[in-house]
């Protein structure tokens, strides 16, 4: 039996796995200490359960315990990462470089900072949501102090050559900081063969809980240091004060030894559905897939299906469909997604848009049901689309978009 | 936010969806896209020439789910009309009778612009002077 509306935005969070449910439950009541109180058992079981989360967390990411730093989530990470690289290498330049399709956690980040005297380069990128390498390279002056590229991106997955942009910025002395929230635990992430030297990530995103996050910060070649953003107790070595969320991280480190043990797999799955999806979609008329479908995370599609518009077939999946649009609008003169708008899409296949997030718990029946939903939903609102109708007249559509 | 069960069923259930021979000299056509906004709505009439009465309507709509629901509902409400009446149509009946959210309520302005267009398009294909309606607003607040 289906469950509706079918869950297919994964990419905006994902259910807790049940397992990571499991594990988190005697943190509430029985195992509940202060990792920071060191002179009971209490303290002392919340301390260990700690340890333990933040070995699995530095696992799946190729990293070492003493570089995780626990936070709120990745928007957290990201504010510590940037701010406080920042501050702590005033001295040295206050340029960074990053993309005009990173999250807005990276964006009003840098916005903020160019408030603070920061000169921030955003670059574009081409129809495939991938940045020119020589572009990089060339923005690169003698006051930059830090690259920061997401891993993959958030509304169409499209996975940056993260190698070969930390090589351009190691060759320069340039950190190289990573929002790596939406492939971790999706793809292989290794911060030393990656040349990553922050990264930012959230439980989640990957079946964990909300409010769970962490910054890993390298701790050799070279030995990265941030400034604080949060002071008080001198917590997480002293990068991010406050009482750690005991429960939340253990939830956060069982969701990670559960991506690791078990993303190539689940990869391998949804690519398959995935690719079902977007092939029998694609058979619909004037429907199109955004950014690159070779360099893509296995469990996203964004497509533009034109002369039909976002929001309304959003309310054609009121009770069917859970996802996203590139037109959710709240203005009166709605800008749809500045990603899609990045890739260079017109107004109209932008705010034309779905993005289907599978994930862990996304069945082939689901799949199936929504080829159908969204095929008669497309199809019903052209038959009221006047533009779909001047279109198949063989009217000049230029004037409208 | 939840859409509103109104807006729904007219989205749902859209009546008078659909096109008039724009060919016939008794059928007029508005078509409004205004730039800045996504919508385009085409708003058609099939006037009895005899006592000037609306005795069909259609409309098509690209835009959101309110903007379907006001096209459509604005068709129910002109059918039956003469144009002189259908021309005194006020965007905030449909604003009120579709509970139209904030940042929706531009749609039915531009649905009354359509029928207004839809009426000047009768009239100067029959021979009529074309009614002087104020100026389109288009940078209203919503």
């Amino acid at each position: 039996m289906l469950k509706l509306p079918v869950y297919l935005d994964n990419n905006a969070t994902t259910p807790c796995d049940p397992r990571v449910v499991e594990t988190m439950l005697p943190y509430f009541t029985e195992i509940f200490g202060n990792a920071s109180s060191r002179n009971h058992s209490y303290g002392w079981a919340a301390e260990a359960a700690i340890d333990l989360a933040r070995e699995q967390v530095a696992a799946l990411i190729g990293a070492d315990p003493k570089e995780i730093i626990f936070t709120s989530g990745a928007t957290e990470a990201d504010n510590l990462a940037l701010k406080g690289v920042f501050e702590m290498y005033a001295d040295k330049g206050n340029h960074i470089i990053t993309t005009e399709i990173e999250h807005k956690a990276i964006l009003d980040t840098c916005k903020h900072l160019e408030k603070q005297g920061a000169v921030v380069t955003y670059l574009k990128v081409n129809s495939e949501g991938l940045i020119d390498l020589k572009e990089l390279e060339a923005a690169i002056t003698p006051k930059t102090i830090m690259v920061s590229i997401m891993y993959a991106n958030n509304e169409i997955g499209v996975i940056n050559p993260i190698r070969e942009i930390s090589a351009i910025a190691k060759k320069h002395g340039v950190l190289m900081m990573s929002d790596i929230t939406q492939a971790a635990g999706k793809i292989s992430i290794d911060v030393n063969r990656d040349g990553i030297d922050l990264a930012a990530l959230s439980a989640h995103k990957l079946y964990g809980p909300k409010g769970t996050g962490a910054l890993y910060i390298r701790r050799k070649s070279p030995r990265v240091k941030v400034i604080s953003q949060i002071d008080g107790g001198g917590h997480e070595r002293g990068m991010r004060s406050g009482t750690l969320n005991v429960t939340g991280i253990v939830g956060f480190g069982k969701a990670c030894e559960l991506s690791l043990l078990e993303m190539e797999a689940e990869g391998k799955r949804l690519s398959v559905l995935r690719d079902k999806l977007e092939n029998a979609l694609l058979r619909l008329e004037e429907t199109y897939v955004n950014g690159s479908r070779t360099q893509r995370l296995p469990h996203v599609s964004n497509i533009s299906f034109r002369y039909v518009e976002g929001e309304a077939l959003m309310m054609g999946f009121n009770k069917t469909l859970a996802l996203s649009s590139g037109s959710a609008c709240t203005s009166a003169s709605p800008e749809p997604s500045y990603v899609l708008k990045g890739l260079g899409l017109g107004d109209d296949l932008a705010h034309s848009s779905l993005r289907f997030g599978l994930g862990r718990f996304t069945t082939e029946e689901e799949i199936d049901y929504t080829i159908q939903a969204v095929t008669d939903t497309v199809n019903k609102l052209r038959e009221i689309s006047p533009l779909w109708e001047m279109f198949k007249e063989g009217a000049d559509m230029t004037e409208y978009y | 936010m939840a859409y509103s069960e109104k807006i729904l069923d007219y989205y749902n259930n859209p009546r008078n969806a659909g096109t008039l021979d724009k060919s016939k000299s008794n059928v007029g056509t508005g078509l409004v896209h205004v730039p800045g906004y996504i919508e385009v709505i085409r708003l058609q009439i099939e006037v009895n020439p005899a006592n000037k009465v609306i005795a069909d309507a259609r409309f098509k709509t690209f835009g959101s789910g309110s903007a379907i629901a006001a096209s459509s509902m604005a068709t129910e409400w002109i059918k039956g009309k003469t144009i002189d009446e259908a021309a005194q149509i006020d965007d905030m009946y449909l604003v009120e009778e579709l509970n139209l959210p904030p940042a929706k309520i531009h749609c039915a302005a531009l649905v009354e612009d359509a029928i207004k267009a839809a009426i000047n398009n009768y009239r100067s294909k029959n021979g009529y002077e074309e009614y002087k309606f104020e100026e389109i607003a288009t940078g209203f607040e919503a």
